[in-house]
């Protein structure tokens, strides 16, 4: 097969276009450097009437928006899933892990929760606490610049609260609590566990003359056609074209290896175009990986030469190792003081308008690492499954369950919005031995070797996950509710979803000071290949109890800000 | 006869039957009609390989007519039309249903076969098959497989009455995603509006109070236009 080499020479090339690939595109473009994204799924902008599913209703899709084709439903923007056609992947050992991929234009940033937490001094150091995993060979005073910066280009809602652990930051004011929500809020603090406004990154009030401001239809996860919710296309790729950058942008391109010359330093990447199925190369004096923990940690372990036998950037053989997602598990409850609601719009953000930070010590409990709550309810738009079980509540008036007839209109009726969800998503402690390597006996279909994924929870987590859904019984007792279906039991690990089902995947090239131990160091920069950066959450050395993406924008414009300033010292 | 055309005719023919056999409002036709038509023309921001895995769907047919008449049938006795909205079957629920089997195949055989058992239980009981026996005869059926009971799992109740809870869920699912259902529901949303906190009367309804000091720092949405400035500290300005 002829291989179609690209004559332009690209400063720099960014593999992946999500939240760490999206802000190193905006930086380095913004300073002047040629850029090329390369993307593995096709072009989307949530404006384009072509590509949105904002304000549409469940009746336009014949599923009434089933998750039988996207795994979060018809309306929801993610093209991907756990699953891909062609895309396989393996796991070993009868462990578990389930790998959320995006392909499009702004990776999962399009349908993200856009539940935006600063990492605190603690989440970096947490081996100093409790001894467990590793220190991070930096701290909150080095990213807290960054993060500032995130929060005045982004935009984030929520409030100072002067919380150790959760730092404040540049905050627009967070919308009023719902119905629901109030509920929580006195539930919760009848057991005194705080509620504080959520910090996401929807813009109840103007940051530019850009983007524009929430108009309160709840469907973030649909990604907002006037840009008033954060996806990495539409604020920074989208605007760093705008402001004139030198920017190619490489859709339905799938990357397969990092190439590398005789002296080992990287030339480019080498891609297979979904369109024509032919394998191409672009040319590059840097190569900034952001196609996700796992990808990233894929590309580099197939990026194979006389120079890098184990994979580039694998010396220490710790490509791929500690991988770690966030802990969840949950309860719904049904709650008899939300029953035969007056109905009217209260949509507001996608997502929940108060949370829970993690608010004990573990000190004083039996598993290490903590966990924040999120809260669900409402009068939501119905889509498939709503009207499911309908009178199911009944049995705890004594009513039967069941019937027909106009009775049901009633029922459905006195019961809508009288549910309110509590998800918990903790921090996993980073084991070496949970990992992926590349399959050597699987492809997939771009003819590219796969991931195997060997992942096991431990006591730690199955602890907190217990320690979760008590916490979510006793709230929804002071809410005068009742819990939905059964509580989930110690055989069923309380509950504890499968790793990678919150889709926060990080740690696969860890960060640190010693070559031997870590892969990057604490600029994200390989340290067996200088012109190598990793700008994803794959450099993550803990995950902290916090969501990581915010911690993935700071962190890729703090390696950024020195990529630019080494090609000004040439040192590479 | 073209796809298009025959779908139609299986949806105008299902609403036909529900006005025959309860002469709801006529609106329930246009509503079915108009969702359809949206669905063909602008695929709510499907992928080219979601468009065409949804015509491959359509282009396919599962129920027979009689399957989709008792259909209609059972789910018009499920959710009849009241004063005010038509039936399942007028908001199109039949369609739905034929499409869902598609998209879930799970469904399909407990489906067909529950409106098997259905035809059956009626021709011993009554003579005659399901959709033609009398209100009252098909109610009487339904009373035996309506109510199941709950301290039993689901998946080890009885077959028929695992197919009625299936059909329930299906025909509501269905009726209140529809615009006729929607409505019907109260649902306000999915329209742009500028959320400023639950309504005095609700809250004083459910015994609720917004606390002042977290009101207090709340978006003041007089000022939502107004491009945000903070002093060093993250104190907003504006």
């Amino acid at each position: 097969m002829q291989i179609k080499e690209s004559s332009t020479i690209y400063d720099v090339i960014i593999v992946g276009s999500g939240a760490g690939g999206g802000m190193a595109t905006k930086i380095l473009a913004d300073s002047g450097l040629k850029v090329a994204v390369v993307e593995a799924g096709p072009y989307f902008d949530p404006a384009d009437p072509v590509q949105k599913t904002q304000l549409k209703w469940p009746y336009e899709s014949p599923r009434r928006g089933a998750s039988t084709v996207r795994p979060f439903g018809d309306f929801d923007s993610a093209y991907g899933g756990w699953e891909i056609e062609g895309e396989p992947y393996t796991r070993k050992n009868g462990t578990k892990f389930d790998w959320f991929r995006s392909r499009m234009l702004g990776g999962r940033t399009n349908h993200w929760g856009r539940i935006s937490l600063r990492f605190s001094e603690r989440d970096f150091k947490h081996k100093d606490v409790d001894g467990l995993g590793e220190n991070w060979p930096i701290g909150y005073e080095d990213v807290k610049p960054y993060y500032d910066k995130v929060d005045k280009l982004i935009g984030l809602f929520g409030t100072k609260e002067n919380l150790k652990n959760e730092p404040d930051g540049f905050f627009l004011p967070p919308p009023k609590p719902r119905l629901h929500e109030l509920f929580y809020i006195d539930g919760a603090r009848k057991s005194d566990i705080p509620v504080i406004p959520s910090r996401m990154s929807m813009l109840t009030k103007r940051i530019n003359n850009e983007r524009g401001v929430c108009f309160y239809c709840g469907q973030c996860g649909r990604a907002c056609g006037v840009y008033a919710d954060f996806s990495a296309g539409t604020c920074l790729i989208f605007p760093a074209q705008k402001n004139g950058g030198q920017i190619d942008l490489f859709v339905n391109a799938m990357v397969r290896e990092v190439l590398t010359n005789d002296e080992g330093k990287a030339t480019g990447v080498s891609y297979i175009s979904k369109e024509d199925r032919k394998e191409y190369q672009l040319k590059g004096k840097i190569v900034v990986l952001a196609a996700s923990a796992c990808s990233s940690a894929r590309i580099l372990l197939n990026s194979k030469s006389k120079q890098h036998p184990n994979g580039l950037g694998n010396s220490s053989n710790k490509v791929g190792k500690y991988l770690h997602d966030s802990t969840g598990s949950g309860l719904s409850a049904f709650i008899p003081g939300l029953m035969d609601r007056k109905t009217y719009n209260e949509d507001g953000v996608g997502g929940m308008h108060v949370y829970t930070p993690w608010w004990l010590d573990n000190k004083k409990l039996d598993f290490p690492r903590g966990y924040h709550i999120e809260v669900w309810g409402g009068l939501g738009m119905p889509s498939y499954g709503f009207g499911f079980n309908a009178n199911d509540f009944n049995q705890f008036f004594g009513l039967k369950v069941g019937g027909y007839g106009n009775g049901l209109r009633d029922d459905v009726r006195k019961y809508y919005g009288s549910v309110v969800g509590m998800a918990g998503r903790g921090e996993s402690v980073a084991m070496e031995d949970n990992y992926c390597e590349i399959d050597p006996s699987v492809v997939d279909e771009f003819g590219i070797p796969v991931l195997r994924f060997n992942y096991n929870w431990s006591d730690y987590e199955r602890k907190q996950a217990k320690h979760m859904v008590d916490t979510f019984e006793e709230i929804t007792h002071n809410m005068g509710g009742e819990i939905i279906g059964a509580k989930p039991t110690k055989e069923q690990d309380y509950g504890l979803l499968a790793p990678g089902r919150i889709i926060h995947e990080v740690g696969t090239t860890r960060m640190g000071n010693d070559p031997k131990t870590s892969v990057v160091n604490s600029f994200q920069q390989l340290h067996d290949v200088d012109n190598v950066f990793i700008v994803d959450a794959g450099p993550f050395v803990s995950q902290a109890d916090k969501n990581p993406t915010w911690t993935i924008l700071a962190l890729s414009w703090r390696t950024s800000d020195y990529i630019i300033e080494q090609l000004k010292k040439q040192n590479i | 006869m073209d796809r298009r055309k025959s779908l139609k005719s299986i949806l105008l023919g299902s609403v036909a039957g529900g006005l025959v056999m309860h002469g709801c409002k006529p609106e329930g036709d246009s509503v079915a009609e108009e969702s359809l038509a949206k669905v063909e023309e602008n695929h709510f921001g499907r992928t080219p390989e979601e468009k065409e895995q949804i015509a491959k769907l359509n282009a396919e047919q599962f129920f027979n007519p009689h399957e989709l008449e008792t259909i209609t049938v059972l789910s018009s006795l499920i959710l009849p039309a009241n004063d005010k909205f038509g039936s399942a079957a007028d908001a199109g629920v039949p369609d739905f249903i034929e499409f869902m089997v598609k998209d879930i195949p799970e469904m399909q055989t407990p489906l067909r076969g529950g409106l098997m058992w259905l035809d059956h239980k009626s021709n011993t009981e009554f003579g005659t098959e399901f959709k033609k026996a009398t209100e009252d005869q098909q109610k009487q059926i339904l009373d035996t497989i309506a109510y199941p009971d709950i301290t039993v799992p689901e998946s080890e109740r009885p077959l028929e009455i695992r197919f009625f809870t299936l059909m329930r869920n299906l025909t509501l699912s269905g009726y209140y995603t529809s615009k006729m259902g929607i409505e019907d529901l109260g649902y306000k949303g999915n329209s742009p509006n500028v959320w400023d906190g639950v309504p005095e009367d609700v809250l004083k309804q459910h015994g609720k109070a917004y606390d002042p000091e977290w009101l207090a720092k709340c978006v003041d949405q007089s000022k939502r236009s107004d491009i945000a400035e903070w002093d060093a500290d993250g104190n907003l300005l504006t």
